[in-house]
């Protein structure tokens, strides 16, 4: 990896493909090399599930502003979730 | 207008073979590489494309398809191909996802690729590494650990300079830090606006090749960045990205003999 930025952790949920919806277990995030958007690196977000296959995969670049959005409504939402049901990740 | 390019005799008869093909590799793998060499039985010099992070793409199979156009035979192991097949870059997100290739396993891939590229009747016995990127940077250490290269070429390899946080067990030394063992010429192209490696770290790189004695030349491009020769992206600077050219094709006449 070129930029080193990268961070991929266990997870469980689950994602619509271009064909289905499949079950998710994996997400890495890194700040690396783009390949569809037109910059040199992108915040890289990838929700995959290897088991399947290669290709069960759903891939999202970013540029920082917009990660830094998205930051923020994860962030948003995930403190009114708790709120609201009061949740224990104790 | 560089020399090399349009040099070419329009009278003459061009052919060149390009395919993927598989070696034994690192541990007696099967591994797919691209090969491209020119259609014919001339023995002739060698060049050990080692591909970017961004995986084993088309832009490395046209790479090998010029520099076979030039005369060299050009092998580019795919060195992603144990994490599996499908599109480029959904083999790179696997790749990333568990933490990038192995360096052990990209010098164990080269150094059978050298030996298989050396037992090969078309091949003149000398033989150069080269890369992009992370390709650069893999091509270094290859050309310090594995003896009977001819030569080394890294375009802007990042992390040739590595903080101790920045080392993990897939990647635990920093290339400079066998700058010692470099015993073959190394040609480096960098372009100035790069941040891995950015100019102090190029610097830095040179400082040790210096104190080694090494025999290298290092060009650095202004208004270029990262990754200037890449005519699918943004980064593409084709003034520069013609000069690098240039660099390739000298140096490897230098260093590779005639083609």
């Amino acid at each position: 990896m070129c930029t080193a930025i990268s961070r991929s952790d266990p997870l469980s949920g689950a994602g619509r493909g271009p064909a289905e919806w499949f079950q998710v277990t994996r997400s890495t995030v890194a700040f690396d090399h783009a390949t569809h958007l037109p910059q040199e690196h992108a915040v890289l977000i990838d929700f995959s599930n290897y088991g399947i296959g290669l290709d069960a995969r759903i891939a999202v670049e970013l540029d920082v502003g917009s990660a830094r959005v998205l930051l923020a409504q994860l962030q948003e939402a995930l403190d009114r979730a708790e709120a609201l049901e009061q949740l224990d990740y104790g | 207008m560089a020399q090399m390019w349009n040099s070419f005799d329009t009278g003459g008869h061009l052919a060149i073979t390009a395919q993927t093909i598989e070696f034994p590799a690192g541990g007696g793998d099967r591994v797919h590489a691209y090969l491209a060499r020119p259609d014919d039985e001339r023995r002739r010099p060698a060049v050990l494309a080692l591909h970017h992070m961004p995986g084993w793409d088309e832009f490395y199979q046209e790479l090998c398809e010029r520099l076979a156009r030039h005369g060299y035979a050009a092998m580019c192991p795919d060195l992603y191909c144990r994490f599996g097949h499908g599109r480029p870059d959904d083999v790179t997100a696997k790749v990333r996802a568990e933490g990038g290739v192995r360096d052990d396993s990209v010098v164990a891939d080269s150094a059978a690729a050298l030996e298989w590229l050396k037992s090969q009747p078309w091949c003149s016995g000398r033989v150069a590494a080269m890369g992009t990127c992370s390709g650069g940077r893999h091509a270094l250490l290859v050309g310090s650990l594995v003896a009977g290269f001819s030569a080394v070429l890294d375009l802007w390899g990042g992390n040739v300079v590595m903080g101790a946080d920045q080392l993990t067990p897939a990647r635990p030394v920093a290339p400079i830090d066998y700058t010692d063992r470099l015993d073959i010429p190394l040609l480096g192209l960098f372009g100035n606006d790069d941040k891995s490696p950015s100019p102090e770290q190029v610097d830095l790189h040179e400082e040790a090749l210096k104190k080694n004695g090494r025999d290298y030349e290092f060009h650095r491009y202004d208004g270029a960045g990262h990754g200037f020769f890449y005519y699918h992206t943004p980064m593409y600077r084709p003034e520069q990205a013609m000069d690098g050219w240039e660099k390739v094709f000298e140096f490897l006449a230098r260093t590779l003999g005639g083609s």
